[in-house]
């Protein structure tokens, strides 16, 4: 008999639930108990970069939006490195940028808003370069295990249509459901997605 | 970034060209989907239009998945670990004090130090602090239901609070939820990000919840329900549970001067 290779096994997932406020964005729970709370706003001041909006939803197999659903993001500055000693990237780090927020959908509409910066082109460990694109990650009442998904950007068509990993994509037509739409308003860029959870426009959702 | 360690030289060969293994990538290991719930899972009624039909794209990890936000102690504040006392008006919550415990661990067995872990629950009688929860039992008023604590160098964590209830839920007619505490964690990349709900030993309602029975892996399953731990606990003060939380494990990147992995 070989010796058995004595890995652990990853904890299971479970869903987050209907009340995933509490633990996460207590305010919208109803109360507030935190010194510090995390959010939806990426940005500082002084944090570098073209300042962006996104707002979305996250809509069921009946085409009625997920009103209780919470995403993270997480992505690259300007620069296209990520806040993170394991980025091998070149791009200058921006102390005043984590790269990461949390939101939750609104409870009547269902809309979902981050207020970032447009992410840098990342280098990828080929030296490929990948389209700026953002990493989304969501979880529900109804959701078993996070779904993983990314956000590319409608003015970036050059770089999207030499992005590897949407490239990846056999279906040419489902490569759509990630570009997230660019417009102003206001004098606000806003880029507005959509993420499909089930049905004919699915999402692309990624096992990372 | 620290200087170039030097190459390995393989003995049995008398030759000036250094013996190189293959590169890793630093990558996680596969996550294994056959030991977590299926998206759709029919007896979570809730699951059945919000589980995707196409099958997920795997994607080999870059540095988009091999890296993730980093807290620290600035992001917390001195009670943020303690329920007992981070909501407290008037005196303590009601209910069986309870501290919890453990390590997040990778599936190398190490442990994941500095990693952000939150935690939320319902109190003694099964009631969440949320606007949109309207079971019958009463809210506590000393009690919020929600902490946070950063693991230590050894991906230790703890934190004290009051054992849930267990509640029902509109699944099927009486559906009771076990008493649980929901986890999240967070681990060294955004593909570790996990999810999860604690269970306790012993509690009747676990072979019947239809959420929990979502996981086809009975030992997986059983991984979710922490064990009375007398040896952690108060005297005269708290009993204690153990929870374990595993993430995925982390591939090597030889030679390239990384933390990742090794």
């Amino acid at each position: 008999m070989p010796q058995p290779l004595n890995y652990l096994k990853e904890t299971a997932s479970q869903t987050a639930g209907p009340y995933v406020h509490i633990g996460l964005i207590p305010a919208m729970a109803g109360f507030d108990i935190f010194e510090k709370n995390f959010s939806n706003v990426l940005v500082t001041p002084n944090t570098q970069g073209e300042r962006i909006t996104l707002e979305g939803k996250v809509i069921d197999g009946s085409g009625t939006p997920l009103r209780d659903v919470l995403l993270e993001i997480w992505q690259a500055n300007a620069a296209g490195r990520y806040n993170h000693s394991a980025d091998r990237s070149t791009g200058a780090l921006d102390e005043e940028f984590r790269g990461w927020g949390r939101a939750g959908s609104d409870f009547e509409s269902g809309l979902v808003t981050f207020e970032t910066i447009k992410p840098g082109a990342i280098i990828d460990k080929t030296g490929r370069k990948g389209a700026p694109h953002i990493n989304v990650w969501i979880v529900a009442r109804g959701i078993n295990i996070g779904l993983n998904t990314r956000l590319y950007f409608s003015d970036e068509e050059a770089a999207n249509a030499a992005d590897p990993v949407l490239n990846l994509i056999e279906q040419p037509v489902r490569r759509s459901t990630l570009i997230a739409k660019r417009s102003e308003c206001a004098g606000k860029i806003v880029y507005s997605f959509t993420i499909n959870l089930q049905g004919p426009e699915e999402t692309v959702f990624f096992d990372v | 970034m620290h200087a170039q360690a030097p190459a390995l030289r393989d003995p049995r060969l008398n030759h000036p060209e250094p013996f190189t293994p293959p590169l890793g990538d630093g990558g996680f290991f596969q996550r294994d989907r056959s030991m977590h719930p299926p998206a759709h899972a029919p007896g979570y009624k809730s699951s059945v239009l919000r589980s995707p039909r196409q099958a997920l794209l795997s994607l080999e990890n870059s540095d988009s998945e091999i890296t993730g936000p980093v807290f620290g102690h600035n992001d917390l504040g001195a009670l943020d670990n303690d329920l007992i006392r981070n909501y407290a008006k008037d005196g303590d919550p009601v209910g069986e004090r309870i501290i919890v415990h453990g390590r997040v661990l990778d599936e190398t067995g190490r442990g994941v130090p500095n990693t952000l872990v939150e935690f939320w629950q319902a109190n003694a009688g099964g009631r969440y602090r949320h606007k949109k929860d309207t079971c019958l039992a009463p809210i506590d008023p000393n009690f919020g239901g929600c902490g946070r604590a950063l693991t230590d160098d050894t991906g230790y964590y703890y934190f004290r609070t009051v054992k849930p209830g267990p509640y029902p839920w509109r699944n099927y007619v009486n559906s009771w939820r076990p008493a649980h505490i929901h986890f999240s964690v967070f681990g060294s990349g955004f593909a570790q990000r996990l999810i999860t709900q604690m269970y306790f030993e012993g509690d009747p309602l676990i072979p019947v919840c239809p959420i929990l029975t979502t996981i086809p892996d009975k030992d997986a399953l059983e991984r979710l329900v922490a064990p009375l731990d007398l040896n952690a606990s108060a005297p005269f003060d708290s009993l204690a549970y153990r929870f374990d939380i595993v993430l995925r494990g982390q591939r090597s990147t030889y030679f390239e001067n990384r933390t990742a992995g090794n």
